[in-house]
């Protein structure tokens, strides 16, 4: 084998978006327009003009001057916000689209995952679809034979293999399409946001799915928005940035590059306009943030760092108890754990009219890599009335940046349960006679 | 270990031999290839496409498959009654039901697939947008569809020559030929109006239009000989002329000899796929940004 897997040299693509229409049109200036647009069109034609070059086309580079190399069994993560270009170079090398400009080389065999269950059809069957759905993804009908059991099996849907997938259950439909998707056997793969839907259970199966096929030693090109799941598969990331490749290098410096390129971000939810707050007539929600040790707002926290999250509220009416909370969800929806003020100037003091920030230390080495969810609220005591409760008021990211946390004690795998707490050990060469006689 | 003699072994199907095969992906200029070859490899996926759609079509209908037959059927019986009995149109010497008849089928056959197919493109935008494979499989598979349709409708013709004690000529060997020539005019037709589908959603407002039109453009309803020397050849510029006439004639051995018409309506044919072709590859590279 030689020593690239694919090529991509300069490779650019321009769209050609119409001039943004007006946001609102009223029913006679749709009918007047579209009375209009035949004649407009017609003179296009005889003018030579084509249609979508009229004067209100507008031209964008989704992609341009993007080069890089990969080397076969080589992970490679793609990332970057919405609209960066990520999924127009998946489609240029899927050979979906073509590229505008530059030229790319990729050798082996391609099978590219962009949607879970392209094709599926509502009538047919389970059955009928695995098939139809194989075909689509480029496999044999000998091959869908030979993994067909193995396939059912990985989607638990043996019972409803016959029935029409228009009564299978969202969930039941996900793991057949994926089931499908996960058995192709291509040298290169190329998967987009595959596992942004589903349930928790379903997308960690997939993610596992994904881990085997990187051992396999096979080529893998992976875009996706979850940061963890880049740096646990990927051992190199390319970082897009409005079309342009901004970095390409490790996992992990990538997403920290990606993570700290703009403030815009899930880490922070703040009010401006008090009226459309949460809360009422007595306090009033203002911000949440999540800051990391050095104080910047943080949508990646580094697995071993402490990190802080601040509340900041307006209370309007002064003397009443008041008790601030926050509970933390991992992707799964399990409440991890709950907090409450722990803070006594204030326990059992009334307080006060004014703006407020209360903070919660998050030590290091607590929570596992994924997505975390806060949802936050602020409660008065004596009576007891919730003020406000925001729910997911804000996210953000646990990532084991080099992989070598010390909580892992030298396992290079992942490493399962809610949450990563760090424990102290010893471990002695011989038999603990102390405790033996206990 | 295990990959690398998976790798080893040819694996049958679609992909065979695309092991060493090195893809260039690079922006299109001028005149593209057909890729042929490439459309063969993918037979497989063309035949799902085909099962799909006939596996769908009569799902939760009541009549099911039969609606194959009644629309042909009971367009012939209403010709029958109005051009036949009322207008009192020549027929050729052939009992009317089954000179109209004969010439619905592969009509039927050739509208059906006109009008799945120049849907077929926007009908599959998902797959366009999602997954490369040769584009000219989604229509071929559209006009395929209707192949059994057509078996059915020819069925019901036998039927019918068995009633009215037609016995086939010996003509009957070239009909192979004339269902070439209307897969042919059906699939080139298609290949152009799905195109221009994806870029001018016009298209679904002529098709009513045209077939309705095409119909009386052809002679279904009334026998070609109408029509005199030299228009009659000129008459075969429409190539479902010659399907028409030509499978009457191998068929039901009508006095319409294959002559200059049926080589006129062969090449405007082959011309039309050919150019269909063509336009549907030079178009295909922007399907999935503009469909």
């Amino acid at each position: 084998m030689s020593g690239i897997a694919i090529r991509v040299d300069n490779i650019g693509k321009k769209y050609r978006i119409g001039h943004v229409e007006q946001n609102y049109r009223t029913l006679m200036e749709t009918v007047k327009d579209s009375f209009y647009a035949p004649f407009k069109n017609l003179s296009n034609l005889f003018t030579g003009k084509r249609a979508p070059k009229s004067e209100h086309a507008d031209e964008i580079w989704a992609l341009k001057n993007v080069s890089f190399e990969v080397s076969p069994g080589e992970v490679m993560g793609i990332i970057g916000r919405n609209g960066a270009g990520k999924s127009t170079l998946l489609k240029i090398l899927s050979r979906i689209t073509e590229p505008t400009s530059g030229y790319g080389e990729i050798r082996g065999r391609v099978g590219s995952l962009l949607e879970v269950g392209t094709g599926f059809h509502a009538e047919l069957t389970g059955r009928e679809n695995i098939y139809l759905n194989g075909a689509i993804l480029g496999m044999s009908r000998n091959d869908i034979r030979r993994q067909f059991d193995e396939m059912v099996s990985f989607a638990e849907v043996e019972k409803f293999i016959d029935t029409p997938v228009k009564r299978y259950s969202s969930g039941m439909y996900l793991r057949l399409a994926f089931a499908v998707a996960a058995h192709l056997e291509p040298e290169i793969l190329i998967v987009d946001e595959v596992l942004a839907v589903g349930d928790a259970r379903f997308q960690k199966k997939c993610l596992n799915k994904m881990e085997e096929v990187g051992h396999n030693g096979r080529t893998v090109l992976f875009v996706s928005h979850n940061m963890p799941a880049v740096t646990r598969l990927c051992n190199r990331a390319i970082l897009l940035e409005g079309g342009n490749l901004k970095m390409d290098g490790p996992a992990h410096k990538a997403v920290g590059a990606y993570l700290n390129s703009d403030n815009n971000n899930s880490a922070v939810h703040e009010w401006f306009e008090p009226a459309k707050a949460p809360g009422n007539d007595i306090a009033r929600l203002r911000a949440i943030r999540v800051r990391s040790s050095e104080g910047k707002i943080a949508e990646i926290v580094n697995i071993t760092e402490p990190f802080a999250i601040e509340m900041e509220y307006d209370i309007l009416q002064p003397g009443c108890l008041l008790m601030p909370w926050h509970h933390f969800f991992n992707e799964e929806g399990v409440r991890l754990f709950e907090s409450h003020d722990t803070d006594e100037t204030w326990q059992a003091r009334e307080r006060p009219a004014g703006r407020y920030v209360s903070t919660i230390w998050i030590y290091g080495n607590l929570l596992t890599e994924g997505i975390i969810y806060v949802s936050s609220g602020l409660t008065r005591l004596r009576p007891t009335k919730r003020m406000f409760h925001e729910r997911y008021a804000i996210s953000f990211q646990v990532v084991d940046q080099d992989n070598n946390s010390p909580t892992k004690g030298g396992w290079e795998g992942a490493m399962e349960g809610a949450v990563r707490p760090f424990f102290r050990w010893t471990t002695k060469l011989g038999q603990n006679t102390d405790m033996l006689a206990v | 270990m295990i990959s690398a003699s998976k790798a080893g072994i040819p694996k049958p199907g679609p992909l065979n031999g695309a092991n060493s095969r090195i893809i260039r992906i690079e922006p299109s200029k001028g005149w593209v290839s057909l890729k042929l070859r490439e459309l063969w490899e993918y037979r497989e996926l063309m035949y799902f496409l085909t099962w799909r759609d006939l596996k769908v079509r009569y799902k939760q209908t009541f009549l099911g498959v039969l609606w194959a037959v009644i629309q042909p059927f009971f367009t012939m019986v209403v010709f029958s009654l109005f051009f036949g009995r009322l207008a009192k149109m020549p027929s050729d010497g052939i009992p009317y039901p089954i000179f109209a008849f004969s010439a619905l089928v592969p009509w039927t056959f050739f509208t059906n697939g006109l009008t799945q197919a120049s849907n077929s493109l926007v009908g599959s935008a998902n797959l366009i947008t999602k997954v490369y494979f040769p584009r000219l499989a989604i229509p071929i598979a559209s006009v395929l569809v209707g192949t059994v349709d057509f078996v059915l409708a020819f069925a019901i013709l036998l039927c019918m020559m068995l009633y009215y004690g037609i016995i086939p000529t010996v003509n009957i060997v070239w009909l192979p030929l004339f269902l070439v020539l209307v897969i042919f005019t059906s699939l080139g037709v298609s290949l152009w109006l799905s195109a221009l589908n994806v870029q001018f959603r016009d298209v679904k407002y002529v098709i009513p239009f045209l077939t309705q039109f095409w119909l009386f453009a052809t002679p279904i309803a009334y026998p070609s000989s109408l029509l005199h020397e030299p228009w009659r050849t000129l008459y075969g510029l429409n190539p479902m002329v010659g399907v028409v006439e030509g499978f009457r004639w191998a068929m039901l051995g009508a006095k319409t000899a294959p002559g200059p018409m049926m080589i006129v309506s062969a090449s405007v044919a082959s011309l039309v796929l050919a150019s269909g072709a063509i336009y549907f590859r030079r178009m295909e590279k922007i399907f999935a940004d503009i469909v």
